[in-house]
């Protein structure tokens, strides 16, 4: 996406001294500095309106690829898509895939995403070996978990405020084939996902559920779950194209999404499954991971009003919890299509401010109807902080300070590493 | 079979890389070239890492006595790409003539002498193409942009006149007619109207096709055609009083 009306730089290079500039001049220019990387964070954790973006796009390059043992390094700019059109043919894949393809190696980092596998792998940081991280001192610092530990652990899902990365190195996850073989199943009600979470967690790399969150009654908590392995025999490499098939050529009418429509797709979308269910069905990689990414812009079917996407996790044994939120999500009636419901595991990341933690996790849109839709939030938001849970920055627009420093309570040791001339709109919300 | 080897002269540029990568892509061979050693060599590691076979030398284009040396020291290549330039500050060359000498130098008399140079190598040989990076900014003087103007619309007549000697001997020469490409170069500049803007992969993709297609002079993105031909064609006294 376009970086937005913000002043943006937007260097070539950030190489030697020179390059550092970019960093160490903004205080004459008398801004603090925030990377933006392809805007695909929802909320405004990569704005900055206070200070300069730095537009990341131009710092794309791949440092060294090591076919044999799977290591990669390369600039922040590097979207996940350039990646994997660079180490699909070779055999290798990333080892954590966010919901788009469109974010960048840096973005990656700065929100430690997670994927589908998150109960079997863990998030996007546990793979990060090193990065080179440059701060508005000029310093430029080798971070990894032996060296500036600390400030490896704080940029790592620290959302930007640490510095620049300026290259990073990743260790990828073989594949013999770019198809998936995905499992799929029905289910009605929030147990019988527990139970299929349970069933598939030894066997399939990656689960997710689509969950309804438009029906009520017996329909309630309905859903279509997906298992998935990588294919295990030998098969194609090849990358998805760049571009996209379909475009949302412009906004779409506000009105267009309703209570009705959503309940309609919905139904339509349980529906279509039921051909599939209990089956294994085979499928490319970009299809399983990134179905979104073939409608460019999608985000315009929400209108010019656009959409809030909140997304929270419950921990363990807060069913009831996670019920009890749907259930005000339903008789809202503002739920969307497209919630996504997943278990996380334990796998513990090095990010001091990282998201992803043991327990239930569901992510969904809202249509921006403004107050409407801002109460709804903030209702969710005290219901997730009782059940113990958090909320998720790299979507988030609402939080407040004080939920920030509920859901992340290493907060204090985080601030200790902002680089003092960075700063967002996010972290001037929640912190001051 | 023989790769088929480019000579990518300002491989540093945003332009030169995309190109360069598209190439690569193609497992074409690259020799980049360009004066910063120290990003020139991260630019060969980034191709190298997509699998292309990669050498580079440093040269400072400004200094023409580099030229025959370079050209020299490059062995048998297929075809030569021409990005360098600068894109130079209108208002401080109006107020300095050593900015617009030095605009002229860079953009025009500089890459006049490498072709010249690459011209008397390919002639005898009789093959290969030259893709010279020129600009729409060369069509028509302009208030606001004249210096450069000048600069690319003397390199597209360069680059008319070599065609016209080369083609006689086998060898193409490609114009090529950017509009505005979003680089880093270009990052001052408010992106309005954002459809006239295109990305470096977009530009690189149409120059390439038009190596490939023997194309004479091309416009990239392909609008560019039709825009320059209005505008080339508004009588002066209307023009002159235009804010272009």
């Amino acid at each position: 996406m376009q970086a937005p009306d913000q002043v943006a730089r937007v260097p070539a290079w950030i190489d030697g001294e020179g390059g550092a500039r970019i960093l160490t001049d903004a205080p004459a220019r008398g801004a603090c500095s925030l990377a933006y990387g392809r805007g695909r964070s929802y909320g405004d954790s990569c704005l900055n309106s206070d200070g300069e973006l730095i537009d990341t796009r131009a710092l794309d390059r791949f440092v060294s690829f090591d076919r044999d043992s799977g290591w990669l390094t390369a600039e922040p700019g590097v979207t996940l898509a350039a990646i994997l059109r660079l180490i699909v043919p070779a055999g290798w894949f990333l080892p954590v895939s966010p919901g788009t393809s469109h974010a960048t190696l840096g973005g990656a980092i700065a929100n430690d995403v997670h994927g589908k596998n998150h109960h079997a792998d863990g998030s996007f940081g546990r793979f990060v070996e090193r990065f080179v991280l440059l701060r508005s001192s000029g310093q430029r610092l080798v971070c990894s978990a032996d060296e500036n530990t600390e400030l490896f652990r704080a940029t790592i899902g620290g959302l930007g405020l640490t510095g620049l990365v300026t290259q990073a190195t990743v260790r990828l996850l073989p594949i013999r084939s770019d198809r998936m073989d995905v499992r799929i199943d029905r289910f009605q009600g929030l147990d019988a996902f527990m139970a299929l979470a349970a069933e598939r967690r030894d066997t399939h790399r990656y689960t997710v559920a689509w969950l309804d969150c438009a029906a009520s009654g017996k329909a309630f908590a309905r859903g279509v779950f997906l298992a998935a392995n990588h294919a295990r025999g030998d098969g194609p490499l090849e990358p998805a194209p760049p571009g996209s098939r379909l475009a949302i050529p412009f906004a779409l009418p506000s009105r267009l999404l309703n209570r009705h429509t959503i309940r309609a797709f919905n139904s339509v979308y349980f529906a279509r499954h039921r051909p599939l269910e209990g089956r294994e069905i085979e499928q490319h990689y970009q299809g399983f991971f990134y179905p979104l990414d073939a409608i460019d812009r999608w985000n315009r079917i929400y209108g010019t009003r656009g959409f809030h996407q909140y997304q929270f996790v419950v921990p363990p044994g807060q069913e009831a919890a996670l019920g009890s939120i749907l259930q005000r999500i339903v008789r809202s009636g503002m739920g969307s299509f497209l919630a996504v419901l997943k278990e996380f595991g334990d796998l513990p990341s090095p990010g001091l401010l990282s998201f992803p933690r043991p327990g239930l996790c569901l992510a969904l849109d809202f249509a921006d109807r403004g107050a409407l839709t801002e109460t709804l939030i903030r209702a969710l938001d005290d219901e997730v902080r009782r059940a113990g849970g958090a909320a998720y920055p790299a979507k988030d627009r609402l939080m407040t300070a004080e939920a920030f420093r509920a859901y992340f309570p290493a907060v204090d040791r985080f601030a200790r590493h902002v680089d003092p001339r960075f700063s967002s709109d996010f972290w001037r919300r929640v912190h001051g | 079979m023989a790769e088929r080897t480019s000579v990518i002269l300002g491989a540093t540029s945003a332009l030169g890389q995309a190109v360069a990568r598209e190439l690569a892509a193609r497992g074409e061979a690259l020799v980049l070239i360009a004066r910063d050693a120290e990003r020139l060599s991260v630019v060969a590691a980034d191709l190298g890492a997509r699998g292309a076979t990669v050498s580079s030398r440093t040269c400072d284009f400004d200094q023409l006595i580099e030229h025959a040396g370079l050209i020299d020291s490059i062995g048998e290549a297929d075809d030569y790409w021409l990005f360098y330039g600068t894109l130079p500050d209108q208002a401080a060359c109006e107020r300095d003539w050593e900015a617009t000498a030095a605009a002229l130098h860079t953009n025009f008399t500089s890459a006049a002498s490498l072709l010249t140079r690459i011209a008397n190598r390919l002639e005898p040989r009789g093959w290969g193409s030259i893709v010279v990076v020129s600009s729409v900014a060369g069509d028509r003087g302009r208030g606001s942009n004249y210096v450069y103007g000048a600069a690319k619309g003397a390199l597209s007549l360069f680059c008319q006149g070599l065609r016209m000697r080369l083609s006689k001997h086998g060898v193409q020469v490609v114009t090529i007619k950017p509009g505005f490409i979003d680089t880093p170069m270009t990052a001052a500049i408010e992106k309005k109207p954002a459809p006239l803007w295109a990305t470096p992969e977009r530009v690189a993709q149409d120059m390439v096709r038009a190596r490939d297609k023997g194309a004479d002079v091309r416009y990239t993105p392909w609008f560019w055609q039709p825009i320059m031909l209005i505008i080339k064609s508004v009588p002066e006294r209307i023009f002159k009083r235009l804010s272009l």
